[in-house]
């Protein structure tokens, strides 16, 4: 329909063309980038800790130019021009060129970190090398794979947190929220674990704002031996990770909704919402979607749990009195809580739940109880009909490495740049059952001004329809929603507001809209 | 079954028949010249703009229609025939309907000038007028120049969208401000500010002369009454837009520049009504205009003759007026009656606030002898809907508004608020010492 074609070109006429100091900046990000690819292939680098120095301004420095050059020139407000004209995100040929590129990047990662340059029991060659001194600074050893990453990750957030500041300097829940994630990650998951484990060795790697199921290895046998063995300190952690899970999660979600750690805290929000900010329009609105995004994340939020199940199961003992957790205790306890929870949902709760929703909370519940029951058939470490250990690897390959990483961030040019949270994040699935069933959290529909223009819809990243809502006067209550808070940015009317209030008339659907006769909307709405 | 038919698939058209759907099982049809679906027309500027694609601004997926047996059919109404109770369409023959439903919308306005039917010329209502917009106004090459007249809200948007694509607009504006007969002369200055702020080469009190055509019978220049002749490669005509009802003239459906209606939004005929542009009330409501031509009127009229058509016959009675826009960056959002300077009467007082800085200002209007709030235009401040049809349906007054203003405030969390200001200024002029309320959600949310 628009005459504008996706082409290959970074030229063209405004608004999708780059103008030449644009590419030049550019130029400069990629020369930066172009510097690890060398080392990667075997360039050797005499001055390490400078080479690599350099990189990492380059690509800081050629982000933050490129966002000064794209939005210092104009006035402050929305500014998504040509967002459909620009083949990068688009599903144009740069879009699929990025995909391709990240996306062969987390397979080396994830499964030849050799071709990184990761030696096992030798000095390190290669682009790890290249950050070996980095490393040595801060924990005082040198880097692995999974340094790199964490380096190149927290650069990232950082580089487009500034862009995505600059981009919506009008809007201060933006600004604010996005100084949060940047915070996080590079002292939270990037600086205080490497620390740790120089003040500490035995500590396990932990970035404290990962809570179970997210960091779904949290607590295996031997990071549990790792906490134990490391005294107060490592005891204090083992505690807060339980805590973070049934203790704080709960309550900051109750009162902000899920939005204080999907958009806040999180990591892989951080990157979502930072460098995969120019995807979020890609995700896709259809019924559809929304019904496979239900059954995906559900069903990997049960994978989780009976595979942490089956893995604590597995190296507790028998004996009461070697130790007040046993093997049995724990799975009563497992299934008091499971039972808990959906007996809650199912009794005081079962209004707001689609009728799907319930068929498949029931027959989950089911497969779950049905499951916990039949260990006692089972032979030692051998519940669920699987080895604990078999569940452990699948969970940690399927979920943990192809989903969160390869697809869940390679894929973000072509699904969008929440893909993993929507249709693959355990974690946020159960914020999300709290969000919608018991928080103060929801999205205000303001009266009758909705224009059923639809940028909030297409600029949702977890792909809510969110102008079917607006349109009907109908508060947002989504156990999706990670209160990015774009919608209501992107709205013209001011229709859209992120808030916590009371409980009572929250949801509350309207057949007719705010403006209009005051008997006809009572008539029709109070059916 | 009963057949009711609706010609014209805008937001008046598909509410009617969305209710009608909710409360019967009557067959609808409806016939759109336009578009194969539903679309919002309020949202053509960003596909344009390249914020969205046309799939984005329909605002239910195709498989909507069939799934609530609602008929669509694209076709152009050439006659109505009330007593057979029959349409004829130009392509596919007649249909026969129990009840019509006229929701045909409106077409730009053209005042007879030099020109006005020239290559290169058009206005901005349809998605035909989007998609020639987008083959007279590609990009800066074709285009160099572009030429709007008329400054309403149509021509601040077809300003917005072709300075997307760098393409150099010249807005010639009628009045001595922009959109000056609706807006208070304060908010109407902001206005003219920000528009050159984007580099927009505004003219005020300047009207259109002739357009010039080049040999190809495509715009060449317009000149003006200031006497300047400005090369273009496009005139905008956006002075306004009229009932689309010329397929009604040998009807004898009674029309005057809109479809007649009364309350109930009948027309002249039996079991033909009118909503939307298209339908002119032949008694005022309240303050309103005879026809409005906006979005939520158009729904609104949609909810109430769904109820009548469905056999609780009601008329249209809207509440409390109400209205959005968005001006380049300022949004902007209205409650009430705020009339502009010319247009107000001798008994409605303003008082206004604006922000030294930033593009944010607030006028309110209130009654000089009772100090009855009025109205409220808000500019750069999201406010709320609901808390303003309370007051306004308790009639408070002014100084109860100002003492509460922080409940109406409906901007994101975090930002700067400036009920303060406001009302410093206000007891200031006033000579009152109201104290601010603290914000309440017991309030705001009507609890307890």
């Amino acid at each position: 329909m628009s005459s504008f074609d996706k082409s290959m070109a970074l030229t063209g006429q405004p608004p999708k063309a780059l103008s030449l100091t644009q590419r030049i900046s550019t130029l400069v990000g990629f020369s930066g980038l172009a510097i690890l690819l060398l080392a990667a292939f075997g360039v050797d680098f005499p001055n390490k800790g400078l080479w690599m120095s350099l990189s990492i301004l380059m690509i800081l420095g050629g982000v933050i130019w490129y966002t000064v050059l794209s939005y210092g020139q104009k006035t402050k407000g929305i500014k998504n021009d040509g967002v459909w004209f620009k083949s990068i995100s688009s599903m144009g040929f740069w879009g699929w060129m990025a995909g391709i590129a990240i996306t062969t990047f987390y397979i080396v990662l994830y499964f030849f970190p050799e071709f990184l340059g990761l030696v096992k029991g030798s000095k390190n060659t290669g682009v790890i090398a290249l950050f070996d001194p980095l490393s040595r600074a801060l924990s005082g050893n040198p880097a692995s794979q999974w340094f790199v990453y964490g380096t190149l990750y927290t650069l990232a957030i950082l580089a487009f947190g500034v862009k995505f500041i600059w981009k919506y300097r009008h809007n201060r829940y933006e600004i604010i929220r996005t100084i949060s994630v940047m915070f996080f990650q590079t002292a939270f998951a990037f600086i205080i674990p490497e620390i740790m484990a120089r003040l500490n060795g035995s500590i396990p790697y932990y970035d404290l704002k990962n809570i179970w199921p997210l960091n779904y290895y949290n607590f295996e046998r031997y990071r549990i031996n790792g906490f134990i063995s490391s005294g107060d300190i490592g005891l204090a952690l083992l505690i807060f990770g339980i805590l973070s899970v049934f203790v704080i999660s709960p309550i900051l979600t109750y009162r902000y909704g899920k939005r204080w750690y999907c958009s806040w805290v999180c990591g892989c929000g951080g990157l979502a919402e930072t460098a995969g900010d120019a995807f979020r329009q890609l995700s896709d609105k259809t019924i559809k979607a929304w019904k496979i995004e239900r059954w995906v994340v559900h069903s990997i939020v049960v994978f989780v749990t009976l595979m942490t199940t089956a893995v604590i199961y597995s190296y507790l003992g028998n004996d009461t009195s070697k130790y007040w957790l046993t093997k049995s205790s724990f799975l009563i306890g497992v299934t008091l809580l499971l039972t808990l929870v959906f007996g809650w949902a199912m009794l005081f709760k079962r209004k707001q739940l689609q009728k799907d929703a319930q068929y498949g909370a029931i027959g989950y519940f089911i497969i779950i109880i049905a499951l916990i029951g039949l260990h006692q058939f089972s032979g030692e470490g051998n519940i669920f009909l699987f080895k604990s250990e078999t569940l452990r690897k699948s969970y940690g390959f399927l979920i943990g490495s192809i989903f969160s990483g390869v697809i869940g961030t390679g894929f973000y040019p072509i699904f969008g740049n929440r893909v993993w949270c929507r249709f693959g994040c355990p974690m946020a699935a159960i914020l999300g059952f709290q969000q919608k069933l018991f928080s103060r959290f929801r999205i205000t529909t303001n009266g009758g001004q909705c224009i059923s223009c639809g940028n909030c819809s297409t600029y949702c990243e977890m792909g809510i329809d969110v102008r079917a809502y607006a349109q009907k006067g109908e508060n947002i209550v989504r156990s999706s929603c990670v209160g990015c808070g774009i919608c209501s940015a992107v709205c013209p009317r001011g229709v859209l507001k992120l808030e916590n209030g009371p409980l009572e008339g929250r949801i509350e659907a309207n057949q007719v809209l705010l403006g209009n006769d005051v008997d006809l909307m009572d008539l029709v709405n109070s059916k | 079954m009963e057949h009711i038919i609706i010609i014209g698939n805008g937001i008046a058209g598909v509410t009617a028949a969305r209710h009608i759907r909710k409360h019967s099982d009557r067959r609808i049809t409806i016939i759109s010249a336009e578009t194969d679906y539903f679309f919002s027309r309020t949202a053509l500027m960003y596909v344009y703009m390249g914020h969205m694609k046309f799939e984005h601004i329909k605002p239910y997926e195709d498989h909507f229609w069939a799934k609530n047996h609602i008929e669509l059919v694209r076709g152009y109404v050439t006659r109505v025939d009330p007593v057979k109770k029959t349409l004829t369409l130009g392509n596919s023959g007649d249909f026969i309907y129990d009840k019509l439903i006229i929701a045909t919308g409106s077409k730009p306005n053209k005042f007879g000038w030099p020109g006005q039917d020239l290559g290169g010329v058009q206005g901005l209502y349809s998605k035909q007028d989007l998609d020639l917009l987008e083959s007279n106004a590609p990009d800066n090459q074709v285009c160099k120049r572009a030429v709007i007249v008329g400054g309403g809200l149509i021509g601040i948007e077809l300003a917005e969208m072709l300075s997307t694509r760098n393409i150099p607009v010249t807005f010639l504006v009628r009045e001595k401000n922009f959109w000056d007969g609706v807006l208070p002369d304060g908010e109407a200055q902001m206005i003219n500010e920000h528009i050159r702020e984007h580099h927009i080469d505004l003219r005020l009190q300047t009207n259109l002369v002739e357009i010039i055509p080049d040999d190809n019978g495509r715009v060449k220049a317009v000149g003006t009454d200031k006497e300047d002749t400005i090369p273009c490669n496009l005139v905008g005509l956006t002075p306004g837009v009229t009932p689309n009802i010329g397929f009604l003239q040998d009807s004898g459906i009674e029309t005057a520049r809109g479809v007649l209606v009364n309350r109930y939004l009948e027309t002249s005929q039996a079991d033909i009504y009118a909503i939307g542009d298209c339908a002119e009330q032949r008694e005022a409501i309240d303050r309103r205009r005879p026809i409005e031509a906006v979005w939520y009127t158009g729904r609104m009229m949609g909810e109430t003759v769904a109820q009548t058509i469905c056999g609780n016959r009601i008329p249209y009675n809207p509440g409390h007026w109400f209205n959005s826009a968005k001006f380049f960056d300022i949004e902007y959002q209205t409650y009430g009656w705020v009339f502009s300077n010319r247009n107000k009467s001798a008994n409605e007082l303003h008082f206004h606030w604006r922000h030294p800085e930033e593009k944010i200002c607030v006028t309110l209007a209130y009654d000089k002898d009772s100090r009855k709030f009025l109205g409220i235009n808000t500019f750069g401040i999201r406010m709320r809907h609901e808390v303003f049809n309370r007051w306004l349906n308790k009639e408070r007054t002014i100084d109860h508004v100002m003492e509460y203003l922080v409940d109406a405030n409906f901007d994101p969390e975090f930002y700067q608020t400036y009920e303060r200001q406001i009302l410093d200024l206000y007891n200031q002029q006033m000579g009152t010492q109201i104290k601010p309320a603290k914000k309440s959600l017991k309030r705001i949310f009507q609890l307890g």
